[in-house]
C-alpha cells in the first residue's frame, strides 16, 4: 500500500502555470519565425543577452547576497536558524543549503542559486526578531520550496526574450537617433528609417507580451511555493501568520530603505514596494496576500480533516 | 522527483523509508565488540506534528497505544516544535525496541504523515556519556551522533563509529546531512 498524501493536489494552479509557460514558449516560436521569414539578423544581441542572463543565473547566490549585504553564517554562529534548515532539508531528502544572515531591519528572507547544490537561504536580521520559531520555519520551508521548484533557472529562461526585446528597442532607438542624422537623405535611407521604427514596434510589443507572463509566471510560483512548503512543515497556519506579520510590517516600514531592496524583490519572500501595494496586481511579482492566506486556508482545512 | 514536477512547481514530500531500520541489531552487536557500546533501551522517533484534527486524532491513537504498554513511552517536545515519542524497555532486547520503534513509524505512516517523520534516534553506551545512532527516514541512511556538551559534538569519534559499523550499516555519504540533534531525548 502506497502512504497516502495528507493533501489534494491542486491541479488548477498547475494547469494555469502550464498554460503561461506554454503563451511564453509561443511567444519565443512566433519571434524566431519571424526572425527567420523577414531574414532579421540580431545574432549579436542574442548573443549579449544570453551571456548577461547567463551570468546572472550562474552567479545569482554571490549577487543576492552581495545586494542584500548577507553574510553566510557557520553552525556555531547561528544555531537555531542552522537547526531549522537541517531539519527541513532532512525532512524533504535535499541537499542543505549555505545559510546567511543579512543585517538589516527589513523583514524578508530570500533563497536563489542555480541548482539546490549552490543555494543559499538568507534570512534578515528583521525577520528573526519579528517572527517566532514555529512562523520563521514556515517561511525557510517558502524559501527551501523556490530551491527545490528551481525558480531562478526558470524565470532566467522565462525572462530571456522579455530581455532581447528590451536589448533591441533600445539598439533601435540609438539607432534611429543618431543613424539618420549624417550623410544624404534618399529612398533607401527612409526605408531604413521605416524599419527601424517597426523593428522598434515589434520589439516593444514583444517586450510588454513578455512582462506581463513572466510576471504572471513568478506570481503562480510563489504560490506553487507557499503550498509545498506548507505541505513540508505540515502547519500551513504558521506561515499564514508569518505572511500576515511580514506584510503588516514591510508597509510600515520608511521608504528609503525599501527603495534600496527593490531591485531584489524577484528572490524576496514579500515584495518591498516603495509605493505601497496598491500597484495594479497584474505587474506584480508576487500574488496578493489575499490569495496566498486563502490558499493556506484550504491547506490547514484539508489537515483538519480526521483520520481514516 | 521527476523534471517535470520541477518545472511544474508541484514538488512532492518525500516518503518515508522505514527498511533499513531493521539493519540495527547486527550494528548493535558490532559495536558491542568493536567500541565496547550497550544499547541502552532507548530509543525514540521524532516527527513533525501536523496542525488540524487529522493529526490530533492519531495523537490520541498514539498515545492509546503508548499506554497500553505500561509506560514504556513518553513524549517530549524540543525546541523545533518536534515530537520525540521515546521507547524505555529493556537494554538486552533490541530486536523488541526496533520492532517497537517500528510499530511507531508505521502507524504514522499509515495515517498518512509519512512526510512529517524526521529520524528515528537509537543510543548507546558504554558506561560514559551516552552516544546515538540517527536514521534518517528519507534517505534510507544512518549516521552517528556523539554529543560532548551543549552544542558541541566529537566529529572524530563519530568518524571512528562511522568506521566500525560501515558496513553492517548504510551510512550516510554527505557528511552535510549529519545534522546535530541537540537535547534528543536519550542524549
Amino acid at each position: 500500500m502506497s502512504p497516502r498524501s495528507r493533501f489534494a493536489s491542486d491541479r488548477g494552479l498547475v494547469a494555469r502555470m502550464t498554460f503561461t509557460m506554454f503563451l511564453i514558449g509561443l511567444l519565443y516560436v512566433a519571434v524566431v519565425a519571424a526572425l527567420i521569414a523577414y531574414h532579421v539578423s540580431i545574432g549579436a544581441i542574442l548573443v549579449i543577452a544570453a551571456v548577461m542572463l547567463f551570468v546572472q543565473y550562474y552567479f545569482s547566490d554571490k549577487m543576492a547576497l552581495y545586494g542584500m549585504g548577507g553574510r553566510i553564517v557557520t553552525p556555531e554562529e547561528a544555531p537555531e536558524l542552522h537547526g531549522i534548515v537541517d531539519r527541513l532539508c532532512a525532512l524533504a531528502d535535499m541537499p542543505k543549503p549555505k545559510v546567511a544572515i543579512a543585517d538589516t531591519d527589513i523583514p524578508n528572507a530570500f533563497a536563489t542559486g542555480r541548482n539546490p547544490s549552490n543555494a543559499v537561504v538568507c534570512a534578515t536580521t528583521g525577520i528573526m526578531r519579528r517572527l517566532n520559531a514555529e512562523e520563521l520555519e514556515g517561511v525557510l520551508s517558502h524559501e527551501l520550496s523556490h530551491v527545490a521548484h528551481r525558480d531562478v533557472a526558470v524565470m532566467t529562461f522565462a525572462s530571456f526574450l522579455g530581455m532581447v526585446a528590451g536589448l533591441i528597442t533600445r539598439f533601435a532607438f540609438y539607432s534611429g537617433m543618431f543613424g539618420g542624422g549624417y550623410g544624404r537623405r534618399d529612398d533607401r535611407d527612409n526605408n531604413g528609417a521605416a524599419m527601424v521604427a517597426v523593428i522598434m514596434l515589434v520589439s516593444v510589443l514583444v517586450y510588454v507580451i513578455s512582462f506581463l507572463l513572466t510576471r504572471a509566471l513568478s506570481r503562480y510560483r510563489e504560490l506553487s511555493a507557499d503550498r509545498s512548503g506548507a505541505l513540508l512543515t505540515g502547519r500551513p497556519s504558521a506561515l499564514a501568520s508569518a505572511l500576515q506579520k511580514v506584510t503588516g510590517d514591510m508597509a510600515r516600514i520608511p521608504t528609503r530603505d525599501l527603495r534600496a531592496a527593490e531591485p531584489f524583490n524577484a528572490f524576496f519572500f514579500t515584495p518591498a514596494l516603495a509605493n505601497g501595494f496598491s500597484i495594479s496586481s497584474l505587474f506584480s511579482t508576487h500574488p496578493s496576500l489575499e490569495k496566498r492566506l486563502e490558499q493556506l486556508a484550504k491547506l490547514s482545512n484539508q489537515l483538519g480533516q480526521p483520520v481514516a | 522527483m521527476g523534471l517535470l514536477d520541477t518545472i511544474l512547481g508541484r514538488t512532492k514530500p518525500a516518503k518515508a523509508d522505514l527498511d533499513d531500520l531493521f539493519a540495527l541489531p547486527g550494528a548493535a552487536v558490532t559495536l558491542e565488540a568493536g567500541q565496547g557500546l550497550k544499547p541502552t533501551g532507548t530509543g525514540s522517533v521524532c516527527v513533525k506534528p501536523a496542525e488540524g484534527q487529522g493529526f490530533a486524532g492519531l495523537r490520541e491513537q498514539i498515545d492509546q497505544l503508548l499506554a497500553a504498554d505500561n509506560d514504556k513511552y513518553t513524549e517530549t517536545k524540543d525546541a523545533f516544535g518536534f515530537s520525540w515519542i521515546t521507547r524505555h524497555g529493556d537494554p538486552s532486547d533490541i530486536q523488541d525496541l526496533v520492532g517497537d520503534l517500528h510499530t511507531v513509524n508505521a502507524s504514522l505512516e499509515d495515517a498518512g504523515f509519512g512526510p512529517a517523520l524526521l529520524c528515528t534516534l537509537v543510543t548507546f553506551s558504554d558506561g560514559g556519556p551516552p552516544v546515538g545512532l540517527v536514521y534518517l527516514y528519507k534517505r534510507g541512511t544512518w549516521y552517528p551522533f556523539v554529543p560532548t556538551g551543549k552544542d558541541q559534538r566529537d566529529n572524530s569519534r563519530e568518524l571512528q563509529l562511522k568506521a566500525t559499523i560501515g558496513s553492517d550499516l548504510k551510512i550516510e555519504p554527505d557528511l552535510s546531512r549529519w545534522f546535530p540533534v541537540w537535547g534528543a531525548p536519550g542524549l
